[in-house]
Protein backbone atom coordinates (compact mmCIF):
# COMPACT_ATOMS: atom_id res chain seq x y z
CA UNK A 1 0.00 0.00 0.00
CA UNK A 2 1.91 2.74 -1.25
CA UNK A 3 -0.88 5.33 -1.84
CA UNK A 4 -0.59 7.61 0.77
CA UNK A 5 -1.18 5.37 3.13
CA UNK A 6 -1.28 7.62 5.81
CA UNK A 7 -3.89 10.37 4.52
CA UNK A 8 -6.54 7.02 4.24
CA UNK A 9 -8.65 7.51 6.56
CA UNK A 10 -11.56 5.26 5.39
CA UNK A 11 -10.23 1.93 4.84
CA UNK A 12 -12.08 -1.00 2.31
CA UNK A 13 -13.78 -3.70 3.17
CA UNK A 14 -11.61 -6.88 3.53
CA UNK A 15 -8.57 -4.84 3.67
CA UNK A 16 -5.91 -6.04 6.54
CA UNK A 17 -4.74 -3.83 9.21
CA UNK A 18 -1.41 -2.72 9.12
CA UNK A 19 1.06 -4.50 11.50
CA UNK A 20 2.01 -8.38 10.34
CA UNK A 21 1.00 -9.54 13.28
CA UNK A 22 -2.00 -7.81 14.35
CA UNK A 23 -3.43 -9.11 10.68
CA UNK A 24 -2.30 -12.63 11.51
CA UNK A 25 -3.73 -12.91 14.71
CA UNK A 26 -7.19 -11.44 13.68
CA UNK A 27 -7.25 -14.21 11.03
CA UNK A 28 -6.33 -16.97 13.20
CA UNK A 29 -8.99 -15.51 15.82
CA UNK A 30 -11.67 -16.13 13.43
CA UNK A 31 -10.78 -19.07 11.95
CA UNK A 32 -10.95 -20.42 15.73
CA UNK A 33 -14.24 -18.73 16.15
CA UNK A 34 -15.73 -19.79 13.04
CA UNK A 35 -14.52 -23.52 13.75
CA UNK A 36 -15.84 -23.80 17.40
CA UNK A 37 -19.04 -22.18 16.21
CA UNK A 38 -19.10 -24.56 12.93
CA UNK A 39 -18.15 -27.95 15.31
CA UNK A 40 -21.10 -26.54 18.24
CA UNK A 41 -23.54 -26.78 15.13
CA UNK A 42 -22.66 -29.49 13.98
CA UNK A 43 -22.85 -31.07 17.11
CA UNK A 44 -26.30 -29.42 17.80
CA UNK A 45 -27.93 -31.14 14.94
CA UNK A 46 -27.01 -34.41 15.96
CA UNK A 47 -27.21 -34.63 19.64
CA UNK A 48 -30.29 -35.97 21.30
CA UNK A 49 -29.58 -34.00 24.87
CA UNK A 50 -31.14 -30.87 23.83
CA UNK A 51 -34.80 -29.91 23.04
CA UNK A 52 -35.97 -30.78 20.09
CA UNK A 53 -38.02 -27.73 18.83
CA UNK A 54 -35.26 -25.41 20.11
CA UNK A 55 -33.02 -27.31 18.23
CA UNK A 56 -33.40 -25.39 14.46
CA UNK A 57 -33.85 -21.78 16.18
CA UNK A 58 -30.06 -22.57 17.89
CA UNK A 59 -28.80 -23.39 14.87
CA UNK A 60 -30.04 -20.01 13.21
CA UNK A 61 -28.53 -18.18 15.91
CA UNK A 62 -25.44 -19.86 15.36
CA UNK A 63 -25.10 -19.34 11.79
CA UNK A 64 -25.63 -15.62 12.34
CA UNK A 65 -22.93 -15.34 14.90
CA UNK A 66 -20.72 -17.40 12.45
CA UNK A 67 -21.71 -14.59 9.74
CA UNK A 68 -20.85 -12.21 12.57
CA UNK A 69 -16.90 -13.52 13.05
CA UNK A 70 -16.71 -13.83 9.19
CA UNK A 71 -17.40 -10.31 8.57
CA UNK A 72 -15.08 -8.77 11.36
CA UNK A 73 -12.53 -10.85 11.55
CA UNK A 74 -12.21 -12.05 7.46
CA UNK A 75 -13.64 -8.70 6.06
CA UNK A 76 -12.66 -6.35 8.79
CA UNK A 77 -16.22 -4.91 8.68
CA UNK A 78 -15.73 -2.89 12.23
CA UNK A 79 -17.38 -0.15 14.32
CA UNK A 80 -14.81 2.57 14.02
CA UNK A 81 -15.24 5.92 12.17
CA UNK A 82 -13.14 4.49 8.61
CA UNK A 83 -15.52 1.74 8.18
CA UNK A 84 -19.07 4.06 8.64
CA UNK A 85 -19.61 3.33 4.86
CA UNK A 86 -18.57 -0.16 4.36
CA UNK A 87 -21.14 -0.55 8.05
CA UNK A 88 -24.30 1.28 6.33
CA UNK A 89 -24.23 -0.44 2.79
CA UNK A 90 -23.73 -3.94 5.25
CA UNK A 91 -26.88 -2.52 7.21
CA UNK A 92 -28.81 -1.73 4.02
CA UNK A 93 -28.27 -5.29 2.72
CA UNK A 94 -29.48 -6.83 5.66
CA UNK A 95 -32.77 -5.32 6.02
CA UNK A 96 -33.40 -6.05 2.08
CA UNK A 97 -32.21 -9.64 3.09
CA UNK A 98 -33.90 -9.58 6.55
CA UNK A 99 -37.58 -8.30 4.68
CA UNK A 100 -37.39 -11.14 1.47
CA UNK A 101 -36.71 -13.62 3.84
CA UNK A 102 -39.06 -13.05 6.94
CA UNK A 103 -41.93 -11.66 4.28
CA UNK A 104 -41.91 -14.47 2.09
CA UNK A 105 -41.74 -16.58 4.45
CA UNK A 106 -44.33 -15.22 6.53
CA UNK A 107 -46.72 -14.41 3.48
CA UNK A 108 -45.85 -18.21 2.71
CA UNK A 109 -46.91 -19.65 5.57
CA UNK A 110 -50.22 -17.61 6.47
CA UNK A 111 -51.34 -18.56 2.76
CA UNK A 112 -50.71 -22.08 2.85
CA UNK A 113 -52.66 -21.93 6.81
CA UNK A 114 -55.58 -19.55 5.60
CA UNK A 115 -56.22 -20.79 1.96
CA UNK A 116 -58.25 -24.23 3.76
CA UNK A 117 -56.49 -27.09 1.68
CA UNK A 118 -55.60 -29.88 3.06
CA UNK A 119 -51.67 -30.83 3.22
CA UNK A 120 -51.20 -33.22 1.01
CA UNK A 121 -53.38 -31.26 -1.73
CA UNK A 122 -50.94 -28.21 -1.34
CA UNK A 123 -48.41 -30.34 -1.35
CA UNK A 124 -49.61 -31.57 -4.72
CA UNK A 125 -50.22 -27.95 -5.85
CA UNK A 126 -46.33 -26.99 -5.45
CA UNK A 127 -45.11 -29.53 -6.99
CA UNK A 128 -44.66 -26.92 -10.20
CA UNK B 1 -10.53 1.20 24.06
CA UNK B 2 -8.38 -1.30 24.94
CA UNK B 3 -4.73 -1.79 23.36
CA UNK B 4 -5.26 -5.40 22.75
CA UNK B 5 -8.98 -4.65 20.97
CA UNK B 6 -7.09 -2.12 18.90
CA UNK B 7 -3.96 -4.76 17.98
CA UNK B 8 -6.56 -7.25 16.65
CA UNK B 9 -8.33 -4.23 14.62
CA UNK B 10 -11.57 -4.07 16.93
CA UNK B 11 -11.44 -0.88 16.95
CA UNK B 12 -9.51 2.08 15.38
CA UNK B 13 -8.06 5.27 17.21
CA UNK B 14 -7.10 8.64 16.47
CA UNK B 15 -9.29 9.28 13.67
CA UNK B 16 -11.75 12.48 13.83
CA UNK B 17 -13.36 11.67 10.80
CA UNK B 18 -16.65 12.20 10.24
CA UNK B 19 -17.13 9.88 6.79
CA UNK B 20 -18.85 13.08 5.58
CA UNK B 21 -17.17 13.19 2.79
CA UNK B 22 -15.59 16.61 3.14
CA UNK B 23 -12.36 15.78 2.29
CA UNK B 24 -13.31 15.54 -1.15
CA UNK B 25 -13.02 11.83 -3.24
CA UNK B 26 -11.40 8.68 -1.77
CA UNK B 27 -8.28 7.14 -3.57
CA UNK B 28 -8.94 4.51 -5.95
CA UNK B 29 -7.59 1.87 -3.47
CA UNK B 30 -10.82 2.16 -1.50
CA UNK B 31 -13.26 3.17 -3.81
CA UNK B 32 -13.03 0.11 -6.02
CA UNK B 33 -13.13 -2.51 -3.34
CA UNK B 34 -15.96 -0.68 -1.55
CA UNK B 35 -18.01 -0.87 -5.18
CA UNK B 36 -17.36 -4.54 -5.12
CA UNK B 37 -18.48 -4.48 -1.61
CA UNK B 38 -21.76 -3.28 -2.92
CA UNK B 39 -21.68 -5.78 -5.47
CA UNK B 40 -21.45 -8.62 -3.37
CA UNK B 41 -24.13 -7.38 -0.92
CA UNK B 42 -26.60 -7.41 -3.68
CA UNK B 43 -25.28 -10.76 -4.83
CA UNK B 44 -26.47 -11.70 -1.35
CA UNK B 45 -29.90 -10.40 -1.75
CA UNK B 46 -30.25 -12.16 -4.94
CA UNK B 47 -29.38 -15.39 -2.12
CA UNK B 48 -32.04 -14.32 0.13
CA UNK B 49 -34.58 -14.58 -2.53
CA UNK B 50 -33.43 -18.43 -3.26
CA UNK B 51 -33.17 -19.25 0.38
CA UNK B 52 -36.55 -17.86 0.50
CA UNK B 53 -37.76 -20.09 -2.27
CA UNK B 54 -36.03 -22.71 -0.36
CA UNK B 55 -37.61 -22.32 2.98
CA UNK B 56 -40.84 -22.12 0.90
CA UNK B 57 -40.71 -25.17 -0.96
CA UNK B 58 -38.42 -27.43 1.38
CA UNK B 59 -41.72 -29.68 2.14
CA UNK B 60 -42.79 -30.02 -1.46
CA UNK B 61 -41.28 -33.35 -2.08
CA UNK B 62 -44.30 -34.12 -4.10
CA UNK B 63 -43.62 -37.56 -2.60
CA UNK B 64 -40.20 -37.75 -3.84
CA UNK B 65 -37.34 -38.14 -1.18
CA UNK B 66 -37.52 -35.46 1.58
CA UNK B 67 -34.24 -33.79 2.69
CA UNK B 68 -33.65 -36.07 5.81
CA UNK B 69 -33.54 -39.02 3.36
CA UNK B 70 -30.62 -37.00 0.70
CA UNK B 71 -27.96 -35.19 2.50
CA UNK B 72 -24.85 -36.61 4.18
CA UNK B 73 -23.34 -34.95 7.04
CA UNK B 74 -20.13 -36.10 6.42
CA UNK B 75 -19.81 -34.51 3.32
CA UNK B 76 -21.37 -31.51 4.04
CA UNK B 77 -18.63 -31.35 7.63
CA UNK B 78 -15.72 -32.20 5.17
CA UNK B 79 -17.45 -29.52 2.63
CA UNK B 80 -17.43 -26.72 5.28
CA UNK B 81 -13.53 -27.22 6.40
CA UNK B 82 -13.01 -26.95 2.87
CA UNK B 83 -14.05 -23.46 2.34
CA UNK B 84 -13.76 -22.28 5.59
CA UNK B 85 -9.95 -22.96 5.94
CA UNK B 86 -9.80 -22.01 1.90
CA UNK B 87 -11.48 -18.76 3.23
CA UNK B 88 -8.77 -18.26 5.68
CA UNK B 89 -5.82 -19.05 3.57
CA UNK B 90 -6.99 -16.54 0.97
CA UNK B 91 -6.62 -13.67 4.26
CA UNK B 92 -2.92 -14.99 4.45
CA UNK B 93 -2.45 -14.32 0.64
CA UNK B 94 -3.59 -11.24 0.97
CA UNK B 95 -1.20 -10.30 3.94
CA UNK B 96 1.83 -11.46 1.63
CA UNK B 97 0.70 -9.90 -1.56
CA UNK B 98 0.41 -6.49 0.49
CA UNK B 99 4.46 -7.42 0.99
CA UNK B 100 4.88 -8.42 -2.66
CA UNK B 101 6.27 -11.52 -1.69
CA UNK B 102 5.82 -13.62 -4.68
CA UNK B 103 6.92 -17.28 -3.56
CA UNK B 104 3.99 -16.88 -0.63
CA UNK B 105 1.44 -15.67 -1.92
CA UNK B 106 1.52 -17.98 -5.01
CA UNK B 107 1.56 -20.74 -2.64
CA UNK B 108 -1.20 -19.60 -0.13
CA UNK B 109 -3.75 -18.76 -3.68
CA UNK B 110 -2.58 -22.23 -5.14
CA UNK B 111 -3.89 -23.58 -1.47
CA UNK B 112 -6.95 -21.46 -1.64
CA UNK B 113 -7.58 -22.78 -5.20
CA UNK B 114 -7.16 -26.43 -4.17
CA UNK B 115 -9.43 -26.32 -1.12
CA UNK B 116 -12.03 -24.66 -3.36
CA UNK B 117 -11.72 -27.43 -5.83
CA UNK B 118 -12.08 -29.87 -3.34
CA UNK B 119 -15.21 -28.22 -2.15
CA UNK B 120 -16.11 -28.23 -5.94
CA UNK B 121 -15.47 -31.91 -6.49
CA UNK B 122 -17.56 -32.80 -3.08
CA UNK B 123 -20.79 -30.86 -4.31
CA UNK B 124 -20.70 -32.09 -7.66
CA UNK B 125 -20.11 -35.49 -6.66
CA UNK B 126 -23.40 -34.80 -4.19
CA UNK B 127 -25.36 -33.60 -7.57
CA UNK B 128 -24.30 -36.97 -9.43
CA UNK B 129 -25.21 -39.21 -6.53
CA UNK B 130 -28.69 -37.61 -6.16
CA UNK B 131 -29.69 -37.23 -10.24
CA UNK B 132 -28.44 -41.05 -10.24
CA UNK B 133 -30.90 -41.74 -7.36
CA UNK B 134 -33.43 -40.15 -9.33
CA UNK B 135 -33.54 -36.99 -7.06
CA UNK B 136 -32.72 -34.26 -9.60
CA UNK B 137 -34.23 -30.88 -10.05
CA UNK B 138 -37.11 -32.08 -11.98
CA UNK B 139 -38.37 -34.64 -9.17
CA UNK B 140 -40.36 -32.28 -6.94
CA UNK B 141 -40.28 -28.33 -6.15
CA UNK B 142 -38.35 -29.12 -3.30
CA UNK B 143 -35.49 -30.66 -5.17
CA UNK B 144 -36.24 -27.73 -8.11
CA UNK B 145 -34.99 -24.96 -5.03
CA UNK B 146 -32.37 -26.82 -3.76
CA UNK B 147 -30.52 -27.69 -7.15
CA UNK B 148 -31.09 -23.69 -7.88
CA UNK B 149 -29.89 -22.40 -4.13
CA UNK B 150 -27.16 -24.64 -4.07
CA UNK B 151 -26.15 -24.75 -7.53
CA UNK B 152 -26.07 -21.05 -7.60
CA UNK B 153 -23.82 -21.39 -4.63
CA UNK B 154 -21.33 -23.59 -6.79
CA UNK B 155 -21.69 -21.19 -10.10
CA UNK B 156 -20.08 -18.81 -7.88
CA UNK B 157 -17.25 -20.82 -6.47
CA UNK B 158 -16.33 -22.19 -10.23
CA UNK B 159 -16.10 -18.17 -10.91
CA UNK B 160 -13.91 -18.06 -8.29
CA UNK B 161 -12.20 -20.18 -9.38
CA UNK B 162 -11.56 -18.97 -12.87
CA UNK B 163 -10.59 -16.01 -11.17
CA UNK B 164 -8.12 -16.66 -8.58
CA UNK B 165 -6.73 -18.72 -11.48
CA UNK B 166 -6.64 -15.35 -13.55
CA UNK B 167 -5.15 -13.54 -10.56
CA UNK B 168 -2.24 -16.19 -10.27
CA UNK B 169 -1.44 -15.79 -13.53
CA UNK B 170 -1.56 -11.36 -12.93
CA UNK B 171 0.49 -11.39 -10.23
CA UNK B 172 3.63 -13.70 -11.68
CA UNK B 173 3.17 -11.41 -14.79
CA UNK B 174 2.51 -7.92 -13.91
CA UNK B 175 3.61 -8.13 -10.51
CA UNK B 176 2.25 -6.38 -7.05
CA UNK B 177 1.07 -3.02 -9.07
CA UNK B 178 -1.63 -1.26 -7.04
CA UNK B 179 -4.32 -1.95 -9.62
CA UNK B 180 -3.68 -6.12 -9.27
CA UNK B 181 -3.23 -5.47 -5.67
CA UNK B 182 -7.35 -4.04 -6.00
CA UNK B 183 -8.21 -6.70 -8.04
CA UNK B 184 -6.92 -9.65 -5.63
CA UNK B 185 -8.66 -7.56 -2.71
CA UNK B 186 -11.97 -7.77 -4.64
CA UNK B 187 -11.24 -11.39 -5.18
CA UNK B 188 -10.69 -12.16 -1.26
CA UNK B 189 -13.99 -9.87 -0.57
CA UNK B 190 -15.81 -12.24 -2.75
CA UNK B 191 -14.67 -15.67 -1.76
CA UNK B 192 -15.12 -14.56 1.84
CA UNK B 193 -18.70 -13.50 1.05
CA UNK B 194 -18.91 -17.12 -0.65
CA UNK B 195 -17.90 -18.76 2.74
CA UNK B 196 -20.39 -16.33 4.56
CA UNK B 197 -23.43 -17.67 1.99
CA UNK B 198 -22.20 -21.03 2.71
CA UNK B 199 -22.79 -20.65 6.52
CA UNK B 200 -26.47 -20.27 5.92
CA UNK B 201 -27.20 -23.32 3.34
CA UNK B 202 -25.08 -25.63 5.53
CA UNK B 203 -27.38 -24.75 8.46
CA UNK B 204 -30.56 -23.74 6.50
CA UNK B 205 -30.34 -26.38 4.08
CA UNK B 206 -27.97 -29.46 5.37
CA UNK B 207 -28.10 -29.75 9.81
CA UNK B 208 -31.94 -28.00 9.35
CA UNK B 209 -32.89 -30.15 6.75
CA UNK B 210 -31.78 -33.22 8.26
CA UNK B 211 -33.24 -32.57 12.14
CA UNK B 212 -35.36 -35.85 12.78
CA UNK B 213 -38.79 -35.00 12.43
Amino acid sequence: MTEDETDLIDVAPGAPHNNIMSEVTAYIIGLALALILTGVSFWVASTSVLWGPGVAVGLVVLAIAQMGVHLVFFLHITSGPDNTNNVLALAFGVLIVFLVMVGTIWIMAHMNANMGVSPELMNLQMQH
Amino acid sequence: MTTEAATIGLTHGGSEDTGLGHRGPESKSIVVPYGFWLFVLSDMVLFSALFATYATLAHATDGGPASNQLFDRNLVAIETMALLVSSFVCGLAIITAKRANMLWTQVWLLVTGLLGAVFLFIELYEFGKMIGEGAGPQRSAFLSSFFTLVGCHGAHVTAGLLWLGTMMAQIWAKGFQQHILRRLLCFSIFWHALDIIWVAIFTIVYLIGTLPA
